[in-house]
């Protein structure tokens, strides 16, 4: 600066105002804008976390009360097993010295869910056609409107399978929010979390040394 | 470069006051996914972290703190049940305390007291004992509730937590009348397939 004002003085006696810009230069602060954007933009959590809503029934303490009877032909046992696998049978244990065969599946679309739409094709069809058709003639129809129509569906569904989840004890929290979500994805009405018995955790076993020594 | 500036002084305004803070968790809990697009509530929860190694933690209101000040009196509550009194600048420290904890409630006035990351980690290697002999994980939940009614149960569960820890949790929060559970998941789009014949 002082060599400046020094060449002003050598040029000439003229003392002028000394004119100063009127720009600032802002090319610092837009750096800094730019950091903290991105900062910011790191830092929020702009996808809120989502949830699956699970409501389990009551436990009932009381042995007086009794407890709902459901049809054989109706359930279907999914035993969630180790190693991310799933064995399944129809029904239930008549006779535990010799129990049904498991049949092995996973938690792939190919696997459990080919099975459940199969068995509530009635159901899931309605709902996947009903949502299809709001989606064409009604695309401004609330989503509770929806659900609530869709609930109603589920309500009046008298011929979908019962599924019994019962985890295995080396299954994973994973695997439960799986299969409660293969619930939801082939709108099957009714399914409850069951423990395994003895009897099951023995064919678990089973299966799982003979699905070891054959292989794939 | 002014309108530039203009825009990213816009931008930058609203990040500022959109943003909630991701608050890092005690434990590094990945968490499922599914289908279900509902988002989750933001205030009146109490959320259960399960841990890959078999720790549980406890939150409530994602740590955030609402002028009802549910956070102080639900230690206040929980310091009486074992007979340890928290100063007011514990309860103070407890309602800013932005993230889960896991630690038996006995150490919960030195986690309260320190403010090194290294000694509160130390102080958190048990979670919060579930044990039938000192389930303080129930009267958690009950105290919670006791406070506020309105509370929802949340659960946070890593992929790998094992099964009989879910059971464990689940049945005391039965045991307490609980039946209706958030499961915390990350959405992941799928498309439903009908085969026809």
């Amino acid at each position: 600066m002082g060599e400046i004002i020094q060449e002003e003085k050598q040029k000439g006696g003229k003392r002028r105002p000394k004119k100063h810009s009127t720009h600032i230069d802002m090319t610092p602060m837009v750096d800094l804008m730019c950091l903290l954007i991105t900062f910011f933009m790191l830092t929020t959590a702009f996808s809120k976390s989502k949830v699956m809503e699970i409501i389990l029934p009551e436990k009932i303490d009381d042995p007086n009360i009794e407890r709902p009877v459901i049809q054989d032909s109706r359930t279907i046992n999914v035993i969630l097993g180790p190693e991310n696998k799933i064995f399944w049978y129809p029904g239930r244990v008549k006779d535990s010295n010799n129990p049904p065969a498991l049949k092995e599946t996973d938690y792939s679309a190919e696997g459990i869910r080919v099975l459940l739409l199969e068995r509530n094709k009635l159901l899931s069809k309605k709902v996947i056609s009903f949502k299809e058709q709001m989606v064409k003639e009604n695309p401004t129809m609330s989503r509770d409107s929806l659900l609530a129509n869709i609930k109603r569906f589920k309500k009046a569904d008298d011929s979908g399978p019962i599924v019994l989840i019962k985890a295995y004890k080396e299954s994973r929290y994973a695997n439960i929010v799986d299969i409660i979500d293969e619930m939801d994805i082939c709108s099957v009405v009714r399914y409850a979390i069951v423990d395994i018995n003895y009897v099951e955790e023995k064919m678990v076993q089973t299966a799982m040394a003979g699905s070891t020594t054959t292989p794939k | 470069m002014t309108p530039m500036v203009d825009l990213f002084s816009v931008v930058l305004t609203f990040l500022m006051l959109t943003t909630t803070m991701r608050q890092p968790e005690p434990a590094p809990i990945d968490t499922p996914f599914s289908v279900s697009d509902k988002t989750a509530p933001d205030a009146n929860i109490m959320t259960l972290l399960l841990s890959e190694d078999n720790r549980v933690f406890y939150n409530i209101d994602n740590g955030s703190d609402t002028s009802f000040h549910f956070k102080g009196k639900i230690l206040t509550e929980m310091g009486t049940r074992y007979n340890i009194t928290f100063t007011p600048e514990e309860v103070k420290q407890f309602e800013a305390y932005p993230s889960s904890f896991g630690m038996p409630i006995q150490n919960m006035k030195s986690f309260l007291n320190t403010k090194d990351a290294k000694e509160r980690e130390a102080l958190q290697v048990k979670g919060i004992p579930i044990d039938s002999t000192d389930n303080q994980l129930a009267l958690w939940v009950l105290v919670t509730r006791l406070v506020n009614p309105k509370v929802q149960a949340c659960i946070k569960g890593d992929n790998d937590a094992p099964y009989p820890l879910v059971k464990k949790v689940l049945d005391i929060m039965q045991d307490k009348k609980v039946n209706r559970f958030n499961l915390i998941t990350n959405l992941e789009a799928t498309k439903v397939m009908l085969t026809e014949e």
